[in-house]
């Protein structure tokens, strides 16, 4: 369960565009453009796996609606 | 997808899936990579969200890229002419009362070909929201100038940069709203950094809050980013939007009166259906014809397609069914289709006749055909629904009906009228044969009709010997 409750972003590969907003705008820079092309051809956005802080600038700065999901902290947690 | 308290995800006033196109990708926009459209779409459902307004929402989209918002919120939508979603949102919000209405527009659509609607609708301070998204270009078209693109830019259509001298400047918007007395809130938000995007999220709700609350017209300007038009890549267009867009158009809020404002006053009462009757001094029943429940719902529907060379009275004929409908208290409507010349061209129009409510005016499907001329009986013979009626006005048309799953019933209209003394009331024989052949409607209160409608006694009485010519020739040659 304490995997849970870190931080982190998951990005839908098959549902990004490539645009680089999301890696641009995130604080922590824990994002990045992969080498591989999803079937509409475009390099996607990965999350590195470490270091999100779940603060949720990447979802906003995504111009797509559900590409990008964002888990915050826990309230109360360490 | 239900968002849980600890994630940020796809708001739940879109719909699941995006059924624009067949295949797979029912998951994205249909935006360019980048663009700002998606990131203002996901700020208004996260405020429908949270304001619980989608089920309540009418969201008008716009023509121009986000002309698909329909495909995208789970609100009920409609899609407007160029420019005139403010107009169509006056109509949405003044029906349904107990609505909202989003109005969402982009800076071709709004501050261009629509600057008439949008001042007025602020004006006369409608209950809706307007989202005003402006790019500074024309993105649908392919990057052409728009009002408000700025001083010096290089567009399809200003090679040589925007010249102020020659093309005017830029437009600010949310300035000129806001100096309307209706408004009450109006505020240009960007969607550019995060910090930005935070207040263009507030100020959407606000916005939105403030329809709820019914306080009138709130408007938000969003600046959002083109990187197609404006051929930057979707991080240099960022930087260009805060750069120079965010100069050229200082955000923040230019009205904001929700504090002092009351709720939008009710505005007079309207007068009643019995009181314009009254004033137009035909008592408090307008129809002249006595029908019974039975009749009205026992009513088939009749869809009626009436063609013709432009000055055979054909629109004519069609609007004279729909006042005799109307008086059989149905539901009716007409549409005229004709070339700009007044004679000589060629006319027909759909009347649509049912006993509750007309959904579409357009007769595709007709059940009723009259083809007062041969080209008329070739371009729409063959979109007669089967079983239905074809009247051919015989006196011009010599060729027969090909088909044979439709019944077939020839009229010399135009000799019939000719032999009653007025050639040119073949359309009222066309419309009497129509009549004393299916009996959809009672052939005397067409007579009933006229006698108000002509003002001119001989012309009635001339009609009138039509009616009976008509009636007695396909009573005794086509029954």
């Amino acid at each position: 369960m304490s995997e849970e409750k870190t931080p982190r972003v998951e990005i839908q590969p098959e549902l990004c565009k490539g645009c680089e907003l999301c890696i641009s705008q995130c604080p922590k820079k824990v994002l990045e453009l992969g080498k591989d092309l999803n079937h509409m051809g475009y390099n996607f956005a990965t999350y590195k796996g470490d270091g999100c802080i779940g603060c949720g600038v990447c979802f906003y700065a995504c111009p797509e609606p559900g590409t990008i999901r964002v888990y915050k902290k826990i309230r109360g947690d360490k | 997808m239900e968002n849980l308290d600890n994630t940020i995800g796809k708001p739940q006033s879109f719909y699941d899936t995006f059924e624009r196109k067949p295949g797979k990708d029912k998951q994205i926009v249909h935006y360019c990579p980048g663009c700002g459209h998606g990131r203002i779409h996901k700020l208004i459902a996260e405020a429908l969200d949270s304001l619980e307004m989608a089920d309540e929402t009418v969201f008008v989209s716009p023509v121009g890229c986000s002309v698909f918002g329909y495909y995208y919120f789970d609100t009920g939508n409609i899609q407007a002419a160029h420019g005139r979603a403010p107009a169509v949102g006056t109509g949405v919000a003044r029906a349904n009362k107990k609505g909202y209405v989003i109005s969402y527009q982009g800076d071709g659509d709004l501050a261009a070909i629509g600057t008439a609607e949008i001042i007025h609708a602020a004006n006369r301070g409608e209950n809706m929201t307007v989202i005003f998204v402006n790019n500074g270009i024309y993105g649908m078209t392919g990057g052409q100038m728009a009002p408000t693109s700025l001083e010096g830019q290089k567009t399809a259509t200003s090679p040589y940069g925007r010249d102020i001298a020659d093309m005017g400047a830029p437009i600010r918007m949310s300035e000129i709203i806001a100096k309307l007395d209706a408004p009450v809130y109006v505020e240009r938000v960007s969607v550019s950094d995060f910090k930005n995007i935070n207040k263009a999220k507030k100020a959407i709700h606000t916005a939105l809050k403030a329809q709820k609350d019914r306080k009138g017209f709130t408007f938000v300007e969003v600046l959002s980013a083109c990187p197609e038009g404006w051929k930057l890549s979707p991080v240099d267009a960022i930087k260009r939007l805060q750069d120079v867009m965010e100069t050229y158009y200082p955000l923040g809020q230019y009205k904001n009166e929700l504090e002092t404002r009351p709720t939008k006053a009710e505005p007079l009462p309207r007068p009643s259906d019995k009181d314009i009757m009254t004033a137009l001094g035909v008592g408090d029943k307008a129809a002249i014809i006595n029908v019974t429940d039975t009749f009205v719902k026992n009513f088939k529907e009749q869809r009626v397609r009436i063609s013709g060379f432009g000055g055979q009275g054909v629109l004519l004929a069609g609007t004279t069914l729909g006042n005799l409908a109307m008086h059989h208290e149905l539901a009716v409507t007409w549409l005229p289709s004709y070339g700009p010349e007044m004679r000589g061209g060629t006319a027909n129009c759909h009347v649509m006749i049912n006993n509750s409510v007309v959904g579409t005016p357009v007769v595709d499907k007709p059940n009723v055909l009259i083809a007062m001329n041969g080209p008329s009986l070739d371009e729409f013979e063959n979109t007669v629904e089967a079983g239905g009626t074809i009247f051919v006005n015989s006196s011009i048309v010599d060729k027969k009906v090909k088909r044979t799953d439709v019944k077939a019933v020839y009229v010399p209209m135009t000799n019939i009228a000719e032999d009653a003394g007025i050639k040119k009331a073949a359309n009222m024989v066309a419309v009497a044969a129509y009549l004393s052949y299916s009996k959809a409607m009672d052939l005397n209160s067409l007579i009933d009709l006229l006698k108000v409608n002509f003002k001119k006694k001989e012309l009635v009485d001339a009609n009138i010997k039509v009616i009976h010519a008509a009636k007695e020739y396909v009573e005794k040659n086509c029954m």
